[in-house]
């Protein structure tokens, strides 16, 4: 017989539906624009890290097919609304990632995305702690947040000083210090050791007692944040870490279209080195970068995940009516 | 062999790993939003009985390892070889005390079990999860004494030895657990 029924617990529903609303209501008393952007594009992510869904368009002025792409993030899309004006805006939608399925991983979950004209990271660090209050404060007792940089994390959990200018031989030894068994194929890609001691080392301690906000990235990890001038050249990105789960990852917006096409450029050509799909850059953004975007943060947080540390669910299936196995 | 890559690791599935052949157990995603994404996974190695945890880049891949369950029959032992049949093909097939490992205390002529045999040739043996034995040798029984707080050792025909309460007798056939080594119950001939 087939399997017909929920898998979150109509409570847990309830819980969603009431942290929906108050999401709705905290943007709302702030006089943030919610918005509604497309989910399927033109573009895809050229993020190496990340596989978009294809999909194909026939109709109308498509007669033979037009490839359209499922969102990663809703991010491209509302930047140009940004770049149009549009002052500050959020977002709570669905949002669509290739071969992620796992205890924290659905390939199509719900993500709120905002940003803030005029922010840096500190000040839209500051809102996601109100943030957290409003929202998940109804529902769990929230220690204090705490604030560490990328650097100090990993002094404090992997016992590594100065991470930034740490090399691949530096990293194997703190990886193996660590007692990660050699993992097969990392060769000498850097960041592959950085991301390997991130999320096998020191995530898993970040955010046992409160949140936790990791700000300051590697400029090699920078994705669509701006990039402070060193030495160490550092991204500004940060991070919320709850319970060793990853919550949300804000930029303080990049603008220079020069340097957003580079980035897209230099993620292709790694796409192609290892043999990914090539996707088109999203040229509607590097127009609107061109008219002009703003100075403004924003930040992308995985509601999914909020409402399973609100209801103490452990695996993010248990507050999703139909996860990918019933849907 | 066929070669499986970390989406097709779900456990029960057998690969080889650093030339062993091992049983994944389980399989997890680890992926950070932006970032490299791996698979922590946890093997068990089928001829150590070892549980190892490694981490693989997420699309590695392993091959597959030749492993086959087969039921069987426990025919006897000389001391040095067991021997089993297949209950339908009659094909009789012998395995060394390394292969047979603890199972041997629990296997009856006559019994059924498991044979995993990997590229043919048997590896290991598993015992049905309980087995019914008899009593060869045990204190005398305390009638009387049904609670049996401390319990007592028996020894069985096999020659495994359980703890069971103090009111079982020399002669009596015994439930036994042969995952845990724990007494279940009576058996009424």
């Amino acid at each position: 017989m087939v399997d017909w029924q929920p898998a979150a617990k109509l409570e847990t529903l309830r819980t969603r539906a009431r942290m929906l609303q108050s999401t709705r209501a905290f943007f709302s008393t702030r006089d943030v624009l919610e918005v509604d952007t497309p989910l399927l594009s033109a573009a895809a992510t050229t993020d190496v890290h990340l596989e978009s869904f294809a999909t194909v368009y026939r109709g109308p002025g498509a007669a033979k097919g037009r490839v359209l792409y499922l969102h990663t993030s809703p991010e491209f899309a509302m930047k140009r609304l940004l770049a149009a004006d549009s002052g500050a805006i959020y977002q709570l939608c669905k949002t669509f990632r290739q071969g992620e399925t796992g205890a924290q991983h659905n390939p199509e979950f719900t993500m709120l995305e905002w940003y803030r004209p005029h922010y840096d990271t500190t000040a839209l660090m500051d809102e996601v702690e109100e943030y957290l209050t409003t929202v998940l404060g109804e529902h769990i007792s929230l220690a204090p947040t705490e604030r560490l940089t990328y650097a100090e994390a990993f002094k404090r959990f992997a016992a590594l000083d100065n991470v930034h200018t740490a090399d691949v031989a530096r990293l194997r030894t703190c990886a193996r210090e660590r007692e990660i068994s050699d993992v097969p194929g990392l060769g000498e890609d850097r960041d592959v050791w950085l991301d390997l001691l991130m999320s096998h080392v020191v995530q898993p301690m970040l955010g046992q007692h409160g949140p936790s906000l990791v700000y300051d990235y590697p400029a090699s990890q920078a994705a669509l944040a701006r990039v402070r001038s060193g030495p160490p050249d550092i991204a500004e990105r940060f991070e919320l870490f709850i319970n060793g789960i990853e919550l949300a990852n804000g930029f303080h917006e990049l603008t220079d279209a020069a340097e957003q096409r580079r980035r897209f450029a230099s993620d292709r050509a790694r796409r192609q080195q290892r043999g990914l799909r090539d996707v088109p850059m999203d040229e509607h953004l590097l127009a609107a970068l061109e008219s002009g975007l703003p100075p403004c943060a924003g930040v992308a947080l995985g509601f999914d995940r909020l409402v399973m540390l609100a209801t103490g669910a452990r695996s993010i299936s248990e507050v999703m009516a139909f996860p990918l196995e019933r849907a | 062999m066929a070669t499986y890559g970390t989406n097709d690791w779900k456990p029960g599935l057998k690969v080889m790993h650093d030339g062993y052949p091992c049983t994944i157990i389980e399989n997890e995603m680890v992926k950070p939003g932006k970032g490299q994404a791996f698979n922590r996974v946890k093997l068990r190695n089928l001829k150590t009985g070892r549980v190892l945890e490694k981490t693989f880049k997420a699309n590695d891949s392993l091959e597959g390892a030749d492993v086959v369950d087969t039921d069987m029959q426990y025919l006897y032992s000389d001391g040095e070889v067991w021997n089993f049949m297949h209950p339908e093909t009659f094909e009789q097939m012998g395995a060394d005390a390394q292969a047979v490992g603890d199972a041997a205390k629990w296997l009856k002529e006559q019994d059924m079990c498991i044979m995993t045999l990997y590229n043919g040739v048997p590896m290991a043996v598993t015992p049905p999860n309980t087995v019914v034995l008899r009593v060869v040798e045990t204190d005398p029984g305390l009638r009387g004494d049904t609670a049996g707080g401390g319990g007592k050792p028996a020894k069985l025909e096999t020659g495994a030895v359980v703890r069971v309460p103090l009111f079982i007798e020399n002669g009596e056939l015994l439930k036994v657990d042969t995952r845990t080594g724990e007494y279940i119950g009576r058996v009424k001939e």
